[in-house]
């Protein structure tokens, strides 16, 4: 699904990512974590052609991301509040992606249906602007707008942070069921590493932009990670 | 920056020379003419705060919590908005036309008290706007009753100024008058000072206002295919946020631009022809300049949703473009009300409006592509422009929008006269709108490449 060779990024001399090689195949949940400045969102910029490469490439299912745009129609994404349209309804905000990915009105109101638990009745039908919700709800809004149009490949950073334990929880359970679906390649970044163990089937760790550690994730997965990052200062 | 300074030069040379216009050219008294006027000066400058002026409630907060005494955190938060551009401004005006009056013989104790009085009467509106600025009945009730009065006195029902001038030149004539406003200053500080202190808390007056999200129902749109997905929501854009509202006020000020050109002053500075095409095309275009000019900065604020959604910058573009015409149509109908000024002076609009359509709003969207200033919606934070909206390229972009037609209607009326010039801009414009695939490209082109910059440009603000 995703193929990187010899990638790096460099801001002057410094140098934020450096990735000889990875490759992500089609229908895998891929973890990242890592500390703060370790390069999480540059990678999932640079995969989503956000910022420009200084070399090598990203190739999303064959298309090189800097040459062509085809890549879009199946790919979806929540980085950041910049993903949000802050004075739009949530509704009219999923209306709009909708109407981007071809899904009409009816088909997203259905979906939406399906995730009334997830928004626990503070998203729809609230009278609110995207940007007067708290952070945790716009945070909900965002993850939910990435399935519209069922995507191949979803690009998640943070989803769980500023989320509350409930919603945590069942947002757990969403991907993990998202995963079972052998076409829905996953990639999520997170701080929490119990919760990538949880969601995950492979887990890399980045530090200072480059990939220390890359494991399929396994009963012992939680331990060796809290040992790495312990022994970090 | 940029644009303050720009203003303040304005405001310099006009304050040197509005004397010597009023009293020569014009053949009035300058001071008593200044004074007449002050009112709706007064009442537009409250008006005008009220959209640009930003509140001086932010990063409060912090304060809260430190060891300092709330009145002094209200005092300090109140006492900034002193030097802000909107009151420094005036300065500009009116030192150099104060130092005018007294150098021809004005006497200076009377001309400083008088001077002092209108410095007081632009704190007042300061701190006015600070306390009606959540209060839109008040705002509106000003702002409608600056418009009749204006109107009146257009057509000579009511003159208000004959009775608020002579206040003005009170000021002038006995100083211990001017001590009334620095009164009504204090009173209105001390209002506003309280109104502040009682609101110091988060869940109160800190607390930016939420309002109920209002339904818009646009489906009507969806006629016009992919193309709408963007209308509707630049619709949504301009209508809730209050830096897009003010291009709604500039393009309704555009509108009534023309008086200035067509209306017979007796300086006869205008009465060249080929200045109605140019009035034209600011009537009509009102919305293409303060709209057009900022595309994509607009959409600032989620330029990456924009660029990783499965979007085609040319449907993009067209939404931007429909939206331009769309507002230059209706401007040219709502400017019909120039005919009164006699059918050559509407043709003018509307060979404006053609010209517009046709030249102009390909430029704008193409020195928008240019200009990566990110635009805060929520705030209105820089009324006066941004150093990068001057940047060269689009600086050299407003040569064909403004100077092109005239140089076109000169050299068009050279052949024809004045129907000869209109129907030489107004051919180009028809022409124009048939290059519009090849300006869409080059646009297209320069989205692309300078895609990265952009980005990175607008991630700067947060």
């Amino acid at each position: 699904m995703i193929r990187i060779e010899q990638l790096t990024k460099r801001y002057g001399d410094t140098t934020v990512l450096d990735i000889p090689a990875l490759e992500i195949p089609e229908g895998q949940i891929f973890g990242l974590v890592g500390n703060n400045g370790a390069g999480k969102t540059t990678l999932f910029s640079l995969f989503l052609d956000l910022i420009q490469a200084t070399e090598g490439t990203v190739t999303i299912n064959g298309i090189e991301v800097h040459r062509s745009e085809e890549w879009k129609a199946k790919t979806a994404a929540f980085l950041d509040d910049s993903f949000l349209i802050g004075y739009l309804t949530p509704e009219e905000y999923f209306y709009f992606i909708g109407e981007l990915r071809g899904v009409s009105k009816p088909q997203v109101d259905e979906l939406m249906d399906s995730f009334s638990d997830f928004f626990n009745n503070e998203i729809l039908n609230q009278k609110k602007y995207i940007r007067d919700l708290s952070k945790g709800n716009q945070k909900k809004v965002g993850v939910v707008a990435t399935f519209i149009g069922d995507p191949e490949l979803l690009i998640l950073d943070e989803p769980f942070a500023n989320l509350d334990p409930t919603t945590q929880i069942r947002l757990k359970e969403l991907l993990v069921e998202k995963g079972k679906d052998i076409q829905k390649t996953i990639l999520i970044s997170s701080h929490d590493i119990q919760h990538v163990t949880e969601v995950c089937e492979r887990i890399a760790v980045l530090e200072k932009g480059t990939i220390v550690q890359d494991h399929k994730t396994s009963a012992k997965t939680q331990k060796e990670l809290e040992a790495f990052f312990s022994n970090q200062t | 920056m940029f644009g303050g300074l720009y203003f303040a030069a304005i405001f310099t040379i006009l304050g040197f020379g509005s004397y010597f216009i009023l009293d020569d050219d014009m053949g009035v008294e300058p001071l008593s003419f200044i004074n007449k006027h002050l009112i709706y000066a007064a009442s537009f400058w409250i008006v005008w705060r009220f959209f640009v002026q930003k509140m001086p409630v932010l990063n409060i907060q912090s304060f809260l919590i430190l060891p300092v005494k709330i009145n002094a955190v209200v005092h300090y938060a109140l006492g900034r908005t002193v030097f802000s551009f909107f009151n420094i401004g005036n300065a500009f005006f009116f030192i150099p036309f104060s130092i005018v009056l007294v150098k021809n013989g004005y006497p200076l104790a009377q001309v400083l008290s008088w001077h002092l009085a209108i410095l007081a009467i632009v704190y007042c509106t300061n701190y006015l706007n600070i306390l009606i600025n959540d209060r839109n009945d008040v705002f509106y009730t000003i702002a409608t009753t600056l418009v009749l009065f204006a109107l009146f006195q257009r057509y000579a029902i009511f003159d208000i100024t004959l009775y608020t001038g002579p206040v003005f030149d009170m000021f002038y004539s006995d100083p211990i008058y001017a001590l009334i406003p620095w009164l009504c200053l204090g009173l209105i500080y001390r209002f506003t000072f309280m109104h502040f202190k009682n609101r110091m808390y988060l869940d109160a007056g800190l607390q930016p206002i939420k309002k109920e999200a209002q339904e818009l129902r646009l489906n009507w749109l969806n006629r016009f295919g992919r193309t709408s997905i963007f209308i509707k929501n630049d619709i949504k854009l301009i209508l809730r946020n209050k830096r897009s509202k003010t291009t709604l006020l500039v393009s309704l000020f555009f509108l009534f631009y023309g008086f200035f050109f067509f209306i017979d002053y007796s300086s006869g500075m205008y009465e060249a022809p080929v200045w109605k095409i140019f009035a034209g095309i600011f009537i009509s275009g009102g919305f293409l300049f303060t709209f057009g000019q900022y595309v994509p900065s607009w959409d600032s604020a989620y330029y990456p949703l924009m660029m990783s959604q499965n979007i085609v910058y040319r449907e993009y573009l067209n939404a931007k473009w429909s939206m331009v015409t769309i507002a230059t149509i209706v401007s040219a109908v709502l400017a019909s009300f120039y005919i009164f000024f006699g059918w050559e002076t509407y043709a003018a609009v509307v060979i404006g409006a053609i010209y517009n359509i046709g030249v102009n709003g390909h430029l704008v969207l193409l020195s928008g592509a240019y200009i990566k200033t990110p635009i805060d919606l929520t705030s209105t934070k820089k009324p006066f422009g941004d150093k990068q909206a001057f940047n060269a390229k689009s600086l050299l972009l407003t040569l064909p929008k403004l100077v092109l037609p005239m140089v076109l209607y000169f050299v068009g009326s050279f052949f024809g006269g004045p129907w000869g010039g209109y129907l030489t801009v107004g051919f180009v414009g028809i022409m124009g709108y048939f290059l519009k695939d090849k300006v869409f490209d080059k646009i297209e082109q320069v989205y692309k490449s300078e895609k990265y910059k952009t980005l990175n440009a607008y991630k700067q603000t947060k």
